[in-house]
Order: structure tokens, then sequence, then C-alpha cells
């Protein structure tokens, strides 16, 4: 572009004025500060995308609902075929009945608030272990260097394999159960929230300082933040290994002042040798895990992406 | 004079050097722009005068508070609001919290941004974000503005009026600024005098001042674009093998 100059014929005489706007990069171009805000008033709104207004999207609704009722017609049509025997393969509404027994005799509310009261606190400790010990292992690179391979090796292992040694110093308590619950949450915490820090663009950290961060406002102004998008699926991969862990445990630890969970439940229905209620606790565990995710993490992470506009274009 | 560079160099490791015996003084209030082609080191400069980075040789001098910086891209924070990005860099600087509040509201009326105050950094267009950005540097308040290539991504109408709207905030805040850049054109438009940076090692190989009248009389200003572009090619052909 600039070759124009070097050659150049368009270089004209001062005196003809108008040919300033010809030469627009070059002076000034707006006349003063009022035509400098019109201007650039009028080029933000041409540059801004018109406000859309969020619907409710019916599909979101009637998709899932409909895939449900495809799936349970399939498993009646299944049964209706009478290819195994009834107790072994109960139908639908077989599960239905069952479950409307246990609900009257109040075991559905007890195991299902048992479990989840205990999967709720068990997290909700681990959120506040993990948090600060992710940090500073994110952040500190001795420490990282030193406990990383720990923690993805304890992020493998299953936390049942903590449930026996649990049982040996615990004994049949509440406590048995916390631990192992802590044991497959907080490491997956930690490494979510690690690689969370990792994708931080290092735009981010060079801002804080030139802004004049300390250490600890860069972790929590810049650093926290901006890790959230992978410190939150961290959080939901913590979640369901806290409540697989949970439920493992109610099924090995029976008995002592451990209290009735879905996972007792569904070790009770293994020993009467009853399928239906194998199935409702079954059914029962899978719905809590699909109602946390839609109630809970689901809308706090598309609020979370939608803020920073990371939506666009997603199938979510 | 805010800002003495002498005989300043800079090497990575063992490899050649980046910069090289950088000769500059910038008085206080100067509109100072730093032209060079690629690898004249003029962000790595800019990263010594700032502190992010030390000179390997030489000595400089620089305001003891630091200086506020505005990078290529806006760099805002998508997690915050363009009024919470800048009230982020007041709490930083101590700033309590009411006055963060008014204060920041007056640097978003300062760049045309009044009603854009609760935004995300993702719904403003490229220029809008760059004023959210610069801003957010004058709201470091520190009397030195580096400058990045901030306008270098933008679109050419956009970057016409960023010029104007910077050279308004200049003068009225009275900022030292320096503002470094590749193009010809935006460093006559801007600065009141023009460093020309040599490549590999950079250098300060010449400066040209330019006057008020370059600022209205657009074949004036066209000459000594014209000028200097001449001489930057010089500068770019030493390097033809």
């Amino acid at each position: 572009m600039p070759s124009r100059f070097l050659s150049d014929p368009v270089v004209e005489p001062a005196e003809t004025k108008p040919a300033a706007h010809v030469h627009a990069a070059l002076t000034r171009t707006s006349t003063g500060h009022e035509d400098l805000r019109e201007l650039e008033s009028g080029l933000d709104s041409l540059q801004s995308d018109a406000e859309r207004k969020h619907r409710i999207d019916w599909s979101r609704i009637l998709l899932p609902v409909a895939a449900l009722v495809v799936l349970v017609l399939v498993w009646q049509f299944y049964v209706s075929l009478g290819l195994k025997r009834r107790d072994q393969v109960p139908g639908p509404l077989d599960v239905l009945n069952q479950m409307a027994v246990l609900w009257g005799e109040g075991k559905v509310q007890e195991s299902v608030w048992t479990s989840l009261q205990r999967g709720i606190i068990g997290f909700v400790i681990s959120v506040a272990i993990a948090t600060p010990v992710g940090l500073l292992l994110a952040q500190v690179a001795p420490l990282r260097r030193a406990f990383g391979p720990l923690i993805s090796g304890l992020q493998v292992l299953p936390s049942v394999a903590w449930v026996p040694a649990a049982i040996i110093w615990f004994g049949l308590t509440d406590a048995t159960v916390y631990f192992v619950v802590f044991m497959g949450a907080i490491p997956s915490i930690i490494s979510g929230l690690i690689s969370g820090v990792d994708q931080i663009p290092p735009q981010y950290r060079r801002v804080g300082t030139v802004l004049g961060a300390s250490r600890l406002q860069m972790a929590l102004q810049v650093i926290l933040p901006a890790a959230l998008p992978g410190y939150l699926g961290g959080l939901k991969q913590g979640w369901a290994f806290s409540w697989r862990s949970l439920m493992a445990a109610e099924i090995i630890a029976v008995g002592g002042t451990i209290g009735f969970g879905l996972g007792s439940l569904l070790d009770q229905g293994r020993q009467l040798s009853d399928m239906a209620v194998v199935m409702a606790a079954i059914l029962l565990i899978l719905a809590v895990g699909i109602l946390i995710e839609l109630l809970v993490f689901g809308p706090i992470e598309k609020r979370l992406l939608r803020r920073r506009g990371l939506l666009a274009g997603s199938t979510r | 004079m805010p800002v003495v560079l002498e005989h300043l160099g800079k090497r990575f490791g063992d490899g050649a050097p980046v910069l090289d015996d950088v000769n500059a003084n910038i008085r206080q209030g100067e509109f100072v722009a730093l032209l060079g082609a690629s690898g004249c080191g003029k962000s790595t400069l800019l990263n010594i005068i700032a502190g992010l980075e030390a000179p390997t040789s030489g000595a400089l001098e620089v305001p003891s508070d630091g200086a506020a910086f505005m990078f290529q891209d806006a760099a805002l924070f998508p997690w915050l609001t363009a009024r919470e990005n800048i009230e982020l860099a007041l709490k930083l600087r101590g700033v309590g919290k009411a006055e963060r509040r008014t204060k920041a509201q007056e640097l978003l009326e300062l760049v045309h941004l009044g009603s854009a105050g609760d935004k995300r950094p993702h719904e403003l267009s490229g220029g809008m974000r760059q004023r959210v950005s610069l801003a957010r540097s004058l709201a470091q308040d520190r009397q030195l503005l580096l400058m990045d290539e901030p306008f270098a991504a933008l679109d050419a109408i956009t970057r016409d009026l960023l010029h104007d709207e910077l050279e308004r905030i200049w003068k009225e805040t009275g900022r030292t600024i320096v503002f470094v850049t590749h193009n010809v054109r935006e460093a006559v438009r801007l600065g009141q005098r023009v460093l020309l940076l040599s490549s590999r090692p950079g250098r300060v190989v010449q400066e040209w001042a330019v006057t008020e009248e370059h600022r209205t009389d657009a074949g004036l200003a066209g000459q000594l674009t014209g000028v200097i572009t001449a001489r930057l090619r010089e500068e770019i052909r030493r390097h033809a093998k």
C-alpha cells in the first residue's frame, strides 16, 4: 500500500482542502468531539448484533421425553415376547407397581434422601478440599511435578478399592461412606481444575501482571475465573465419581450405623432375589443422576458458556 | 524525562541480539510512534520499558510506578462485563469500591461507551473492545501508556476513527504515549515524533518530527509518509540475500 506514496501522484497541493477526505488515514477525519461521538456510535450500532430474545425451545423438552417413551415401549415389547421368566425380567408396569409399594413403605423417600444427603455433603466437602489444593498444584511447579502423577493415579484407581480399607479403619459407620466418596471426588476435581488452568490463554496472566495483581489476586481474580469452564468440568466429573463411589460403598457396606441408602435398597433386592426391587433401585439411582445434571450442572454450565460467548454453534 | 533509554541491548540466550544499542529520550506528555518492520524487537522493547522483561545491557530510566499497557488484542476478561473489566483494573490499583463505580463510568464515557458498560466482551465489536481496553489502561492511572499495535487487527474505518479518538484522549489526559506500529501512515497520523527501528538487531536509525500542519494537511502528511516508507524499505532491503 505505501508504494502509492513513493511513486506518487496522489500528493496534492495543500490548497485542495476537500482532499483531506481522500487521505482519511493520514489526517484528522472527524470535525470535532461531537462529530466523533456520533460517528462512533453509528459504527458501534452497525457492528453490534441485534439482540435476540430467548424463547422456550420445546424440542429440548419433547425430544428427551420421546426418547424415554420409545425405550419404555421397546422394554415392554421385549417382555411381552415372553423369552425370559417374568420374575427375572419384569416389565415396566411391574417395576412401577413395585416402586409404588416401596413408596408406600417409605423406603423410596428414605433411601433417596439418605443417599442424596450423603452425596451432597461429601461432594461439598470434596470441593472445599480440592479447590485450594488444585490451585496450589496448578500454580506451584515443583508441587505439581511432585504430586501430579499421584493425583492422576488416584483418579484412575476405582474408589471402591478403598471400601475394605475404610471398613477396617472406620467400621460400618458413615465415616466409611464419606471416606470412599472423598477418595473418588477429590482427585477428579483437582485434575479438572489443573487442566482448566493449563488452558488459560497466557495473555490473561500478562494482563494480570500489567494491572499489578499480587500472587493471591492473580489466583483469585484471574486464574480461577479464567479456569472456570475446565473447573466446572472437573466438578461434574467429581460429582459423578462421588455418586458412583457412594453407591458402591452402600452396596458393600451394609449394617452397623450406616443408614438405608439407594445402594442398600439395591443390595436388599439382590438378597431377596426380587428383580423388580433391583430395577426400581437402579432406575432411582439413574433418575437422581439425571436430575442433578438437568437441574444443577446443566443450567450452570449453559449460563457460564453463554456469558462468555462460547455457546454459539454448539448442539447443547 | 519519563523514559530514557541508553545503549539498551537485549538477547535471548545465546541467540543474535534482538535489540542493540537502543537510545531514546521520551519527554513528559509526548506521543512517540515506534515504527519498524517485523523482527525489529518492537514488542520486546515495550516489554522492557514496562518492566515485564529485563535488558541484557545498557540502562533505562522509567517512571517508578511502572506503565500502563495496551495489547494488540483487547485482552479483556470474557467473564466480566466491560464495566467490570475496568473496575478490576481500579481494584488491583487499590481504589475503594464506591469510587470504582463512578471512576469506571467516567472512563466509559471518555471512550464513548457510557451505555455499553453492562455488555460482555463477546457482545462488543472489535473497535468497542479496543476502546474498553483503552479505558482499562487509563484506569491504571500511570503517566506512561505503552501501546503494542493496538489497532492492527481492526478494519480501516474503525481504525481511522480510533486514531481521532486516541488523539483526543491523549490531549485530554496528558499521558506520555509510546505507540508501537508497523504501519507508516498510522505512525505519521498519531506520533509527534516517529522513531524508526531497524530489524535484527533493533536499533533507532532515524527519527522524524510530525507537526500540527501534518495533522490537517494531507499533502504534507503524504509526503512525510513517502519519505519514511522509503527509509523503512531501505532497512528491509539490507536483509535481502
